[in-house]
């Protein structure tokens, strides 16, 4: 039985003329220890799948479950990552990853949880920088930050939403791989969602990759990614299986673009 | 060369206020010169400490027990103001109960409101308390509101995926988020406590600027009216920029 089964999802924003369906029966299911990525580009509605996954958003049709039970809300055993990191820009980065080891460990003593919170900011190299507000980091440290917050809750699902999107190529591919690092290294399998819009990052990180479209049923067939781990960037420009997969990734996503009639209109 | 002019500008418009205030005088018998006043009320200027009678007092005395009364009543007006501002910040039902009478209430002068406090507190004192505190509350209401409003859903998404508490959430998160906007409102609502305090004073003749300003008045004292007139000035700019030097501190994170 799958972990998670997302089924049957529809969500639609504004109502009336402004009514816009952003999703119309989306279904996935994420095996346990899995890393699937979804692709899509901008607009597909993606964010919003992820969300209704995650349990920020509600749907208005279908459902979520978790081991085979329907949830409605966050649930307790995961942790979200966001593009624009969601740190509190008041307490530093110590402060920031001890209040979600205090809400998902409550009857753990101060020290303990500052100790854990401590431990996983020197695990994506940040233990020079506890005391620092978000204000004085870096993109690349912030969402470090924010990796760090979602692993010391030792979450068995992890959901993240474009969690590379707002960073610059260099940081994001030693992001990348910390990423990669900390999913292998943690002491039980940690399923994932990733969502993103570069089939490269998904290459890298997956073991299914989802292509996603407008429409209705936008979830494409996912795609087997069968690479040794870890992965660089190197290795998947050469190697004649990533060719595959992301001439398979690409042409599902562009062939909804085809059609020469919204050409002549624009 | 910059500082100079910087320093040099206000002081013109000083100069010119003072030009305009002997030209007046010149051509209102009762009103005094700039140099009448100072002759007349130097006394309690240079010895502001010195207590003679109940009224009679130096200013800074005066300025001292006006100060205590409205410190009294925009703590008051404060306490109200800020937990009824984040109710109606997290709650859309509180907004629609309270709003009309919200509205109703805030545009009520001061003057209005002492008689309805003496009435209720038989007293002078409580009574001004009163009046202060319920025409001073209102910015801190409605900025705090507004700053619960203007929290940014990031911050709401993280309380959700941390399951926070509702405890936690308050004072990790949405008392944090709404600091800066509360002491925007502090700062409104201590200007608006230091405008009654001298209305109050006046109606009910406790010693205080506006209490001795009003007495002057009665004894045909001019000068001192001016006195009163600008220590309440001075004091009202200087409490505006200490608390504006606070909000700043509070921005700057």
């Amino acid at each position: 039985m799958a972990l998670i089964e997302v089924s049957g999802i529809c969500k639609s924003f504004g109502s009336g003329a402004d009514r816009r369906d952003v999703l119309i029966d989306a279904s996935l299911s994420i095996e346990r220890g899995e890393f699937v990525s979804i692709v899509g580009m901008m607009g597909c509605g993606k964010s919003t799948f992820l969300k209704i996954a995650g349990g920020l958003v509600s749907p208005d049709r279908g459902r979520v479950e978790v081991n085979g039970v329907q949830v409605r809300g966050v649930q307790p055993n995961a942790a979200i990552v966001f593009q624009n990191y969601s740190l509190l820009p008041w307490f530093s980065a110590l402060e920031n990853v001890r209040l979600a080891v205090g809400a998902a460990f409550p009857d753990w003593n101060k020290d303990r949880q500052r100790e854990q919170a401590a431990r996983h900011l020197e695990a994506v190299g940040l233990g020079k920088a506890l005391q620092r507000r978000p204000s004085q980091l870096s993109g690349g440290m912030r969402q470090r930050v924010a990796i760090a917050r979602a692993f010391a809750t030792e979450p068995e699902i992890l959901f993240l939403d474009e969690p590379f999107g707002a960073l610059d190529a260099l940081t994001r591919e030693s992001l990348q791989q910390e990423l990669a690092r900390l999913s292998s290294a943690a002491e039980r399998p940690v399923t994932t969602l990733m969502i993103t819009n570069s089939v490269e990052e998904a290459l890298l990180l997956s073991d299914r990759i989802v292509p996603m479209t407008k429409g209705a049923h936008p979830l494409g067939h996912p795609v087997r990614v069968e690479l040794r781990r870890p992965r660089t960037a190197g290795e998947l420009m050469h190697d004649d299986h990533a060719a595959h997969v992301r001439a398979h990734v690409v042409s599902s996503l562009t062939r909804d673009l085809k059609p020469s009639t919204k050409r002549q209109v624009a | 060369m910059k500082r100079a002019v910087n320093l040099l500008l206000p002081l013109i418009g000083i100069a010119l206020a003072l030009v305009v205030w002997a030209g007046a005088s010149t051509l209102v018998p009762d009103l005094p010169s700039p140099v009448k006043t100072w002759q007349e009320s130097k006394l309690y200027i240079l010895k502001p400490l010195e207590k003679r009678g109940e009224m009679d007092q130096g200013i800074a005395l005066l300025a001292y027990y006006s100060l205590m009364r409205v410190a009294r009543g925009f703590l008051l007006g404060i306490a109200m103001a800020t937990p009824l501002g984040f109710l109606l910040g997290m709650s859309k039902t509180a907004t629609r109960i309270f709003d009309p009478i919200m509205q109703v209430l805030r545009p009520i002068s001061p003057l209005a409101w002492l008689p309805l406090g003496l009435i209720l507190f038989q007293k002078s004192e409580p009574a001004a308390l009163f009046a202060i505190a319920v025409c001073s509350m209102w910015p801190t209401v409605i900025n705090t509101m507004a700053g619960v409003r203007a929290i940014p859903q990031d911050y709401w998404n993280v309380a959700k995926v941390l399951r926070l508490s509702r405890f936690t959430t308050f004072a990790k998160i949405v008392v944090p988020a709404t600091l800066p906007y509360m002491f925007t409102g502090f700062r409104l609502s201590l200007g608006i406590a230091w405008l009654v305090i001298v209305a109050s004073e006046m109606l009910t003749g406790t010693p205080g600027v506006g209490g001795f300003l009003w007495q002057e008045y009665n004894s045909l004292i001019y000068a001192h009216i001016l006195l009163a007139i600008l220590t309440i000035g001075v004091v009202g700019f200087v409490l505006d920029r200490l608390m504006g030097m606070a909000e700043a501190r509070l921005r700057a994170i």
